[in-house]
């Protein structure tokens, strides 16, 4: 296929200061630029994030460790998870958007270029203010460093009498910072996908990457703002004195809890919804097939957001709702089942009778599709309200929304880092390594949370630094730590691999996986301005079009 | 250079796609209504709640006349758009320093009422969940007006100075429905805050 980079004068290839380089990815508002911090940033995080979880990991090996104190280990879980949802999770996804959507939506750049990079940097202040806690947490009361109060700071735990100090306003602080960074990126991407594609890319010939990009955006509107209110609310509680959760003067915990899982429990959905789109993109290509029901994806998708957004309260069952709350709440739950059984379906369709190449990517792809599965079966068990009685705070919830967590969100994501690697540097990660990566991720991954829904189902509650030696759990504990380490190993190698191909990997050339989307028609790395020449499509797949021209698409669309 | 080679030809094709700023801006309303909406409910669900005095009905009074002021000001933003589009820029100034001037007036009975109930009646944002949830929802929508009434001013200097004609037009439209937007919310705020908490 033709190169279609233009030669640019002034493009020299001598070693620039690197003060030079530095501002110029500061100021920059190049959407790929933009993608590239904000995937870079959240793997920074994401070492970050790992460190705290491991701590945990240490701290539990045994019982009556002592590895940190009570203190200390309740900031690592509250640091952990704040970190992971917000700072890992969501900047890589918006990161591959970012990069990805207008390329494959045939467009130069994002519609709005400089809110795109407000909203990058004020996710990265965002980030950055959360870990300055550790140094400025304690304020003038010496009240210990970094947030304590767990990820989602139920009240009145976080009201200003139980959590002196600063540390609880870095964390209200950097989530709102980072939720007005979220909603300017979905706003930008919502605008980009309605008003930025290249000719002939009606809505029903998008890449599904971008459909389902364009309603997690659209969720984001409407889910990360009810946090956003809820922070306002926390920060006019202590600093104004003001009684929205303060119970002593009439105010209601539970509203607190309602505002938060409002948010929280669509954000899984926010954060599920592109790695389904990811799947999307890379099954099809690996099973050398078209997807299998397109339409019936979209409309999937459109179903989940819809209704993701009245499952909030199965994280409050045991609260003490009235019955009537108590079945609306667990037969909605149970109905988010539907249309992501369908979307499994639908890949498995895609892949049936396929010739599917098993490099990396789809290995990736397969252990998604699998775990995803495993994960949601454990969700339907904890929507049973009753169940969730009995579960409700223990190990077993911890393992299942790992399963969702790594098993689905992480694993969909190294199949998009082994994916768009060569797209985005122009070099292949290498496959060896790769998957020696995917077979001891795999492994540590099984080790730890397959067997972490056992002391759950024990009784052993989430968030205890310690436990007494009781029949069980130490061993099954040391062999949750023991799969820890295994992830970290693979994380390890994960991170060699990203670092040396940069520098040795074979190049990739424009098309390396002979893909069918608009990404791969440009060169590798893509040039600033994307495309020479706007494209013109006529089907889902222009570039089987392009290499096909004897048998199109667009014939049978 | 040599001829540039892509493999996709340019092809002339009906191709008409909506206007970015406007799409954009209405997720910035929607995401908006969502933070409202959470404050609204706060609201609503602390009705009656506090456990000491003073409660709506003994403070607050209906500031009618503010709200016409604020609702009237959408009708003389919608006619600025329409003189603008018509490319009539003195029309179009005037208009829009009257939405400012209305605008500027709502904000004006907001403060002369926070007033009142500060150092009259002893009201402030600590005293019960009323003070809290009112100061709160009411302060938000204040936020609201003074961050558009900011837009429409630096409109209105870039007018002034003779630069806005029938090409911003489109851009002018984007902005006003912000502020047909906080109008909106507010026809919301006062019926919860005025006629059903009282």
């Amino acid at each position: 296929m033709s190169s279609d980079a233009m030669a640019i004068p002034s493009a020299g290839t001598a070693a620039r200061p690197w003060v030079e380089v530095v501002h110029e990815w500061v100021t920059t508002v190049d959407h790929k630029r933009l993608g590239i911090l904000y995937i870079v940033y959240a793997l920074a995080f994401l070492v970050v994030g790992g460190i705290e979880a491991t701590i945990i990991r240490i701290q539990l090996i045994r019982p009556h460790n002592d590895f940190v104190s009570p203190q200390v280990f309740n900031r690592m879980f509250t640091m952990h998870g704040t970190t992971m949802i917000f700072f890992v999770a969501m900047p890589v996804l918006f990161g591959f958007a970012n990069y990805l959507v207008p390329l494959m939506i045939g467009a130069r750049d994002m519609a709005f270029p400089r809110l795109n990079a407000f909203s990058f940097w004020l996710t990265a202040f965002g980030g950055i203010l959360l870990y300055f806690s550790f140094l400025g947490g304690s304020g003038l009361y010496g009240a210990g460093n970094a947030p304590d109060v767990g990820w989602w700071a139920y009240a009145p735990l976080a009201a200003k009498a139980f959590s002196p100090g600063h540390s609880s306003d870095y964390w209200t602080i950097a989530l709102l910072v980072s939720g007005f960074g979220s909603v300017g990126t979905a706003i930008n991407l919502i605008a980009t996908i309605l008003c930025m594609r290249c000719p002939g890319m009606t809505l029903n010939r998008m890449p599904l990457l971008a459909w389902l990009n364009l309603v997690m955006s659209g969720m984001v509107l409407i889910v990360i703002t009810p946090l956003t209110a809820a922070q306002i609310m926390l920060l006019v509680d202590r600093y104004l004195g003001g009684h929205f959760f303060d119970t002593q003067a009439g105010g209601s915990a539970t509203i607190w809890m309602h505002f938060f899982w409002i948010f929280g429990h669509p954000e899984v959905y926010v954060l599920i919804i592109p790695c389904f789109a990811f799947m999307s993109e890379i099954i099809p290509v690996f099973s050398r097939k078209p997807i299998f029901g397109y339409p019936v994806m979209v409309g999937a998708t459109v179903c989940i957001a819809f209704v993701s957004l009245s499952v909030w309260a199965h994280h409050m069952f045991t609260i003490g709702m009235n019955s009537y709350a108590n079945s609306f709440f667990t037969i909605t739950t149970m109905v988010v089942g539907v249309p992501t059984g369908i979307k499994i379906f639908n890949w498995l369709g895609t892949m049936w009778g396929g010739r599917i190449q098993f490099k990396t990517p789809m290995l990736f792809s397969i252990g998604f599709l699998f775990q995803f599965l495993i994960a949601g079966l454990t969700g339907i068990m904890l929507a049973s309200a009753p169940f969730d009685w009995q579960l409700s705070l223990s190990y077993f919830v911890v393992a299942h929304f790992h399963y969702v967590i790594v098993g689905g969100i992480l694993f969909a994501l190294f199949a998009a880092f082994y994916y768009w690697y060569p797209k985005i540097t122009g070099r292949m990660l290498s496959e060896t390594l790769g998957k020696f990566h995917f077979w001891l991720f795999l492994i540590g991954f099984h080790v730890t949370f397959d067997v972490m829904h056992i002391p759950g189902l024990l009784g052993m509650p989430r968030r205890i630094y310690t436990y007494e030696p009781r029949p069980g759990w130490e061993t099954l504990n040391l062999i949750v730590t023991i799969g820890a380490f295994i992830q970290g190993i693979a994380i390890l190698i994960f991170v060699t691999n990203l670092v040396l191909s940069y520098f040795k990997g074979a190049k990739a050339g424009n098309d390396p996986w002979d893909a069918w989307t608009l990404e791969w028609s440009v060169s590798s790395p893509p040039p600033p301005y994307n495309f020479a020449s706007i494209p013109v499509v006529a089907s889902r797949r222009p570039l089987w079009d392009l290499k096909h021209p004897e048998d199109p698409d667009s014939r049978y669309e | 250079m040599s001829a540039v080679t892509t493999p996709f030809p340019e092809r002339s094709l009906e191709w008409n796609l909506p206007y970015r700023g406007k799409v954009g801006m209405v997720g910035l309303i929607v995401a908006e209504s969502a933070i409202f909406t959470i404050f609204v409910v706060a609201y609503l669900f602390y009705l009656g709640k506090s456990l000491s005095g003073p409660t709506p009905r003994e403070v607050l009074e209906t500031p009618i006349f503010f709200t016409v002021c604020l609702l009237s000001s959408s009708l003389t933003i919608h006619l600025a758009c329409k003189e603008l589009q018509r490319g009539h820029r003195i029309s179009f100034r005037i208009l829009w320093s009257i939405t400012i001037v209305l605008g500027a007036l709502f904000l004006f009975g907001t403060a002369r009422e926070w007033h009142r109930l500060i150092y009259e009646r002893g009201l402030t944002i600590s005293t019960n969940l009323f003070g809290t949830t009112y100061y709160s929802l009411v302060g938000l929508h204040a936020t609201h007006v003074t961050a558009g009434l900011i837009m429409l001013g630096i409109v209105l200097l870039f007018s002034l100075a003779d630069r806005v004609g029938m090409e911003q037009s489109a851009r002018i439209e984007t902005l006003s429905m912000y502020w047909h937007f906080v109008d909106a919310v507010w026809v919301v705020v006062f019926t919860v805050v005025y006629l059903i908490g009282r």
